[in-house]
């Protein structure tokens, strides 16, 4: 015992070696201790991703589901596939997860130029509960041989009900821009922010809000 | 005296205001043509309950208010309704919106109203009642439910203060000034039944120091009453909400909150008039005072104008002209939006129409970048970062917007009146809130798209598990019932089965030390049975299956009067019937068979066990009077047609009866008679054959 005391007190290596091993072991142990008393349920990243996602559950990115495509990111899957969100989820999914956001993929799908949802042309419809089992939020409302109709607050424009219809009545329908919807639009930027040299050349009698 | 306080920034924009104060008020008269946009106030849109070719009375009900945040609209003189569709209405968008038309007959009938004689003695609950009926919104700018704002749930608090705003801070309006010189008494009228209403603790009524005529009405007609008038110095915009409560309390609204959360309740004086005319006459809210003004109208003056005349009726009143004019405009030059169609009507919210010339109001210079001055940030009312905020807008950073808490803006745009390089700050904070606002819909509307979608998928799997334990049940009773029949002697027949088990009961019973599976004690029973039989004398051989044939035949015969009891389907009475009628055949036959030996059916030792030979007693008296006249092949295949033909009567009954009820047993029946035919047939057939 003495013996090793003075062999590791007459080599400042084994010293060294000895400490660091040490401390290894023990900050070892404590983070396996903490990665099991600490384990997070599931993955939390592709829970912020789902949240991101519109939720139409169209299946457009060719996930079978928002949640899936989400779990698929976390794994690397590209962002851009996304088409009813659009370049506003694109860069929001850019944001969150560092990567530089790029622009959506064309083959997925292009981006709407507002919501829209299914409507049943009711006259039509022969009651096949097709479009029933295709909707993924169960917004479509009837029963085998009835009328079936869309309830519109409920339905996210997927389009997964329009392919099922055996007699094609369901339409998709943008949703219009009522007083109660519409809203200022940002100054466009095509409008050019001058510097004073320039302002002879500008027209003074445009159009412009106070 | 009481303290006045002073707010954050502000600014002092030329007043502009004498233009339309030179003359008193006068009404606009009745325009041939009125149109009620069913939105004009802030909330769900009211629903028409008139139809086109109704003839309506003047403060008759047009619109009923739909749902709790809404007001009703009514009908501003007589006439004729003409359409309900969409038209140009006041709106920043320039969109069209549902409207009711109304051609004026020019008689101006009232509907039959009267007023409140004594409000005091009314609940509180009725006069909420009746200012929600009469369509009142706030008449200020923004328009929203008067009875909303003054019902307020009092679980957020007492309210302490009743707070009038006659402030009218933005250039060129003086509607709430010519009301409060013109009405001064029907306003302090009007603050007693909201006082009534609130019971507050302190009434007070805000004022500008620019409009010492209303000053001096207001104080005169509230001489003797706990109304304070407070005047303060004239500043743009102490007549926001927020910055009127701040400046003549010095509290502060906090953020995101309502002053009802700190006991303030705040009304316009405009409100306040139509208050007193809704409960003092019981007149719906069907007129307001509207300043026309601008150096492109001859004649600037306030009007007390109809709702829903077209304000090109107004303009031509006041001598407008439309060369001379470089955009219309509703509302002050701060807070106002251009308006681009002349025939949109006067609204609740009109408080002015602004025909300002070229000169008077040029068109803003063309925006330049932004030099980072800092003027925006002292001019702002609500002591926020316009200069920040423009940035984050631009870059739509949201998040960044919220943080600098952009909805505290008001929109007053004195950051866009400061700023030296023109920028159009207002607009930006607009659109961001509105983003904001859609992105927050669109976010709750996800998140109830997600749950739904959740619980369809667990509902799919839930119902797919429930298939799958059903599916595996079945399979494992296919395979027990499987197991069963190999076990047993391979036969389905229920009957057979029962007996079976049975079998294995009693060898159960006999042999304790036997194995517990019953299959397995049948096996050994029947083996044990087979060997035994083996070891008997032909005779107690025969006597033995004797017995068993009777046994087998009673419990048939037994089984099928408990199902004919029990009105089991025709099929399986049939095939017990049949059964039983084999049966007895083969007791016949076996009897015969005994009686051509010679051997007699009672055993020389009676069995041990009493009741069974009580049992074996009956059952030979039974089989007796059955075979009592020793039937012949020929006279038991009588009876056989017999019963046959029993049957097919029977049969052929009950399938005429289902006919009748068009039943779906119908072909089953069929099925059954068909074959019964056949039988009788072939029993017909051997009778004849026996017969030659």
């Amino acid at each position: 015992m003495t013996a090793m005391l003075e062999l590791v007190a007459q080599n400042p290596f084994i010293a060294a070696l000895l400490a660091l091993v040490g401390l290894g072991l023990v900050f070892g142990a404590l983070l396996g201790y903490a990665a099991v008393k600490f384990r997070t349920e599931g993955n939390p990243i592709s829970e912020q991703i789902n949240a991101i996602l519109p939720q139409t559950q169209c299946g457009q990115c060719g996930y079978p589901g928002c949640r899936p495509y989400a779990e698929a990111i976390a794994d690397g899957e590209a962002i851009n596939r996304c088409p009813p969100g659009g370049e506003g989820t694109i860069a929001q999914l850019a944001d969150l997860l560092d990567v530089e956001a790029i622009p959506l993929d064309a083959e997925h799908g292009e981006e709407k130029a507002a919501a829209s949802v299914a409507f049943i042309r009711e006259d039509e419809c022969i009651g096949c509960t097709k479009c029933i089992q295709a909707c993924p939020v169960d917004a479509i409302l009837g029963a085998a041989k009835q009328m079936h109709t869309v309830i519109a607050s409920e339905c996210t424009g997927c389009d997964l009900c329009v392919e099922p219809c055996p007699v094609d009545c369901i339409d998709m329908i943008s949703e219009e821009v009522t007083l109660q919807t519409w809203h200022w639009e940002l100054p466009s930027p095509t409008d050019p922010l001058i510097i004073a040299s320039d302002r002879d050349d500008m027209s003074s009698d445009k159009e412009r809000a106070a | 005296m009481r303290k006045i306080y002073d707010i954050h920034g502000g600014i002092h924009p030329l007043e502009n205001k004498h233009q339309s104060l030179q003359v008193s008020s006068t009404p606009a008269g009745i325009p041939p043509q009125l149109f009620y946009p069913l939105s004009q106030h802030i909330g769900a849109p009211a629903k028409a309950v008139v139809s086109v070719g109704q003839k309506v009375l003047k403060g008759e009900l047009l619109a009923a208010a739909d749902g709790f945040i809404s007001v009703p609209i009514h009908a501003s003189t007589s006439g004729v309704i003409t359409a309900i569709e969409p038209r140009p209405v006041p709106h920043p968008s320039a969109m069209p919106a549902p409207c009711i038309v109304l051609d004026s007959d020019g008689l101006d009938t009232w509907i039959e109203h009267s007023g409140v004689e004594d409000y005091t003695q009314l609940e509180r609950s009725a006069l909420l009642q009746l200012i929600r009926d009469s369509g009142i919104a706030g008449m200020g700018g923004a328009g929203f439910p008067a009875a909303v704002k003054l019902g307020v749930n009092p679980e957020r608090g007492r309210i302490n203060t009743l707070l009038i705003n006659g402030t009218e801070c933005e250039p060129y309006i003086t509607a709430d000034d010519i009301l409060m010189r013109e009405q001064a008494e029907a306003i302090i009228a009007g603050i007693h039944i909201l006082t009534h209403l609130v019971e507050p603790t302190e009434i007070l009524l805000g004022i500008e120091d620019n409009k010492p005529e209303a000053i001096a009405a207001l104080r005169a007609a509230a001489a003797g009453t706990a109304i304070d008038i407070v005047v303060f110095p004239t500043k743009y915009p102490s007549g926001g909400e927020k910055q009127l409560i701040e400046i003549v309390t010095g509290k502060q609204v906090p953020s995101g909150g309502l002053p009802a959360d700190i006991g303030i309740v705040c009304q316009n004086v405009g409100t306040i008039y139509a208050i007193y005319r809704a409960v003092t006459y019981g007149e719906p809210l069907i007129s307001r005072m509207t300043t026309v003004t601008g150096n492109a109208a001859a004649h600037p003056r306030n009007y007390e104008v109809l709702l829903g005349t077209p304000m090109s009726w107004l303009l031509d009143l006041a001598g407008y002209d439309a060369k001379r004019n470089q955009r219309l405009m509703m509302g002050g030059p701060m807070m106002g939006f251009t308006i681009t169609d002349p025939s949109v009507p006067v609204v609740k919210t009109t408080n002015c129409l602004l025909a300002p010339t070229v000169e008077e109001l040029p068109a803003p210079d063309p925006a330049q970048a932004c030099i980072r001055c800092g003027m925006c940030a002292e001019a702002c009312p609500a002591s926020l970062l316009p200069q920040q905020m423009y940035w984050f807008a631009q870059g739509k950073e949201f998040e960044k917007l919220e943080a600098h808490n952009l909805f505290d803006c008001i929109e007053c745009g004195a950051c866009s009146y400061v700023c030296p390089s023109n920028i159009p700050l207002v607009q930006y904070y607009r659109a961001a809130k509105a983003e904001i606002v859609q992105m927050r819909n669109d976010h709750a509307k996800s998140e109830h798209s997600r749950t739904r979608f959740e619980a369809r998928q667990e509902r799919l799997d839930r119902e797919a598990a429930e298939k799958e334990a059903q599916r595996a049940t079945r399979k494992a009773a296919a395979e027990q019932r499987a197991r069963d029949a190999a076990a047993g002697d391979g036969v389905e027949d229920p009957v057979q089965a029962a007996i079976a088990r049975a079998k294995a009961k009693k060898a159960g019973q006999a042999e304790p030390a036997a194995s517990a599976d019953p299959a397995q004690a049948a096996i050994e029973k029947a083996k044990a049975t087979r060997a035994a039989s083996a070891d008997l004398a032909p005779e107690d051989k025969a006597r033995q299956d004797l017995q068993k044939l009777r046994e087998r035949a009673e419990k048939s015969r037994a089984r099928l009067t408990e199902s004919r009891e029990a009105g089991a389907q025709d099929k399986v009475i049939e095939a017990l019937d049949a059964s039983v009628l084999k049966l007895d055949e083969k007791i016949a036959t076996a009897v015969a068979a005994m009686a051509d030996q010679g051997w007699s059916e009672n055993p020389q030792q009676a069995p041990a066990d009493p009741a069974q030979a009580a049992i074996e007693r009956a059952l030979a008296k039974r089989a007796a009077q059955a075979a009592a006249p020793a039937l012949s092949p020929r006279e038991q295949l009588q009876k056989n047609l017999q019963s046959v033909e029993k049957s097919l009567q029977k049969a052929t009954a009950k399938l005429a009866e289902a006919e009748q009820e068009n039943s779906d047993k119908v072909e089953v029946l069929q099925q059954s008679v068909q074959k019964l035919t056949t039988k009788q047939s072939q029993v017909q057939a051997e009778l004849t054959a026996l017969e030659d």
